[in-house]
């Protein structure tokens, strides 16, 4: 696709973004295997290698378990490698998933967010990258195509940061970011290339003169050191996540944190949702404001650390909680962004009720009017002190 | 394991040759015992063998490294049937 910029500005799909952003940042190894709703990325991506636009050796695969193991080894030989996939495709890398966070190799990979078979499906929902959210990958959610954009350039930084040291996952929604149009600012290539620097990993494979090996195995007497070492590697990423979004923000005007509150500040009710859904959210609270109505919203944009406490701050004198996950973990007990945003809350003295909502599974649209219902109810447990249901399915 | 405080980020192993020095053949059922007057050091066992189990000095072959076989008997079924100088016994007689 042609990129037409004026004065910084183009219209652009998610997944042409993502491509062009990839394209900025010309990775050493690109390893991926196209699948909906992430085709464009890959397609695009490597229409750039064919056109010698970047210097990436890009690496045709037979699968994504390939794609991932191709990451891997690229990465272990000291390069800047990225991927993109969806759904199945997250799915067949799954194994490989925690070998990339264990041995701690910086790859980059973006999720185009959509269902998992069965039913099969290719419309957006989390399933996918809910499913590796304990994979040891840092992850962040993006509400539009600017801040999915924004969200790789940054995503090289975190992962290659030195107290960090682990992979990354971008999210977009499939479809609805992946597809959709939106007017966003590019960053100027030489200002890309400067914000993300050149990366040298501590050791290469291809180092003959000094040679290492990467996954041996390890018995009782170390793994679980080895896990306390990346569990406090993933910990302090958050930190990392909340200096590199100021950075990013003062060169380029567009500030990012860990989470984005929206009218949340005097809120009595809240939804916390995550992703494009929260677009749809904001303009239900715009017009619930102008009603009267003390809604807000929280949208966390890291998920994987999961920032507890700063979410527990966020929310700590909201009444009721509604949080909307475009997934179920099949728990019999509402998603994992309820389980875990619930569990942060158990910290504070004074906790607000907390109800789950799943929602828009498959690709169903979310609207206003859900929105609207979800508040409203929210309202009434707030006036009653009352949860009629605590989990539920909306949407429907 | 050294300090356990400052184990190498992500289990990289930070030279080569290691494997030599973790010692393997602890769980062997079978083991190779060498006559060598039948022996022809023709080393098909020293090509076979996949764990470089086999000592060779001076092109001669001259035993096993039991630190490192495994008990797999390739070596023996490798070894020519004319010759058979190598026999696989029981770890435990």
């Amino acid at each position: 696709m042609a990129i037409t910029m004026t004065k910084g500005q183009a219209g652009l799909t998610g997944n042409s973004a993502i491509a062009y952003a990839m394209k900025q940042i010309n990775p050493d190894v690109c390893a991926a295997y196209p699948i909906t709703p992430s085709t464009q990325i890959v397609e695009e991506f490597s229409s750039y290698v064919a056109d010698g636009a970047v210097d990436t050796e890009f690496i045709t695969v037979e699968s994504e378990h390939s794609a991932m193991s191709a990451c891997i080894g690229a990465s272990a030989a000291g390069a800047r490698v990225m991927t993109a996939t969806s759904s199945q495709g997250l799915a067949l890398m799954w194994e490989m998933l925690y070998i990339a966070s264990g041995m701690r190799l910086p790859i980059v990979l973006t999720n185009v967010n959509r269902a998992l078979s069965a039913p099969i499906n290719i419309h957006c929902d989390h399933s996918d990258s809910m499913g590796a959210r304990d994979s040891g990958w840092i992850q962040l959610y993006s509400e539009t195509v600017q801040e999915a954009y924004d969200n790789l350039l940054q995503a090289v930084r975190i992962a290659e940061h030195k107290d960090v040291l682990l992979p990354v996952m971008v999210c977009l929604d499939g479809f609805i970011t992946s597809h959709a149009i939106e007017n966003i600012s590019l960053i100027d290539d030489a200002e890309v290339r400067e914000f993300i620097g050149e990366y040298r990993a501590e050791h290469s494979l291809l180092d003959t003169d000094n040679p290492v090996t990467y996954g041996a195995m390890t018995l009782p007497d170390t793994y679980i050191e080895f896990k306390l070492q990346q569990s406090e590697a993933i910990a302090r990423a958050k930190d990392v996540v909340s200096e590199i979004g100021k950075e990013f923000g003062k060169k380029f005007g567009r500030e990012y944190g860990l989470m984005e509150k929206y009218r949340l500040d005097d809120a009595e009710v809240a939804i916390v949702i995550l992703s494009s859904a929260a677009g749809t959210t904001k303009v239900t609270v715009d017009e619930l404001r102008k009603a009267g109505k003390k809604v807000g919203i929280l949208r966390p944009r890291l998920f994987r650390p999961f920032p507890f406490r700063e979410i527990a701050d966020a929310l700590k004198n909201v009444k009721v909680v509604a949080v909307l996950d475009r997934v179920d973990s099949m728990n019999g007990f509402g998603g994992p962004l309820f389980n875990e945003v619930r569990s942060a809350l158990y910290e504070l003295e004074k906790r607000p009720k907390v109800i789950s909502r799943v929602f828009g599974l498959g690709g169903r649209d979310y609207t206003v009017k859900d929105a609207v219902q979800v508040f409203n109810e929210l309202v009434k447990v707030a006036e009653t002190g009352k949860v009629e249901m605590l989990t539920k399915y909306i949407t429907l | 394991m050294q300090d356990k405080k400052n184990l190498p980020i992500g289990g990289v192993i930070t030279k080569g040759g290691t494997a030599h020095e973790y010692v393997t053949g602890g769980w062997k059922k079978l083991r190779p015992v060498l006559d060598k007057g039948k022996c022809t050091n023709c080393l098909i066992c020293w090509v076979m063998c996949p764990d470089s189990a086999v000592i060779v000095e001076d092109g001669k072959m001259i035993g096993f490294d039991m630190e490192h076989c495994k008990g797999c008997g390739i070596c023996a079924e490798e070894c020519p049937d004319k010759v058979k100088a190598i026999k696989m016994e029981e770890e435990a007689d």
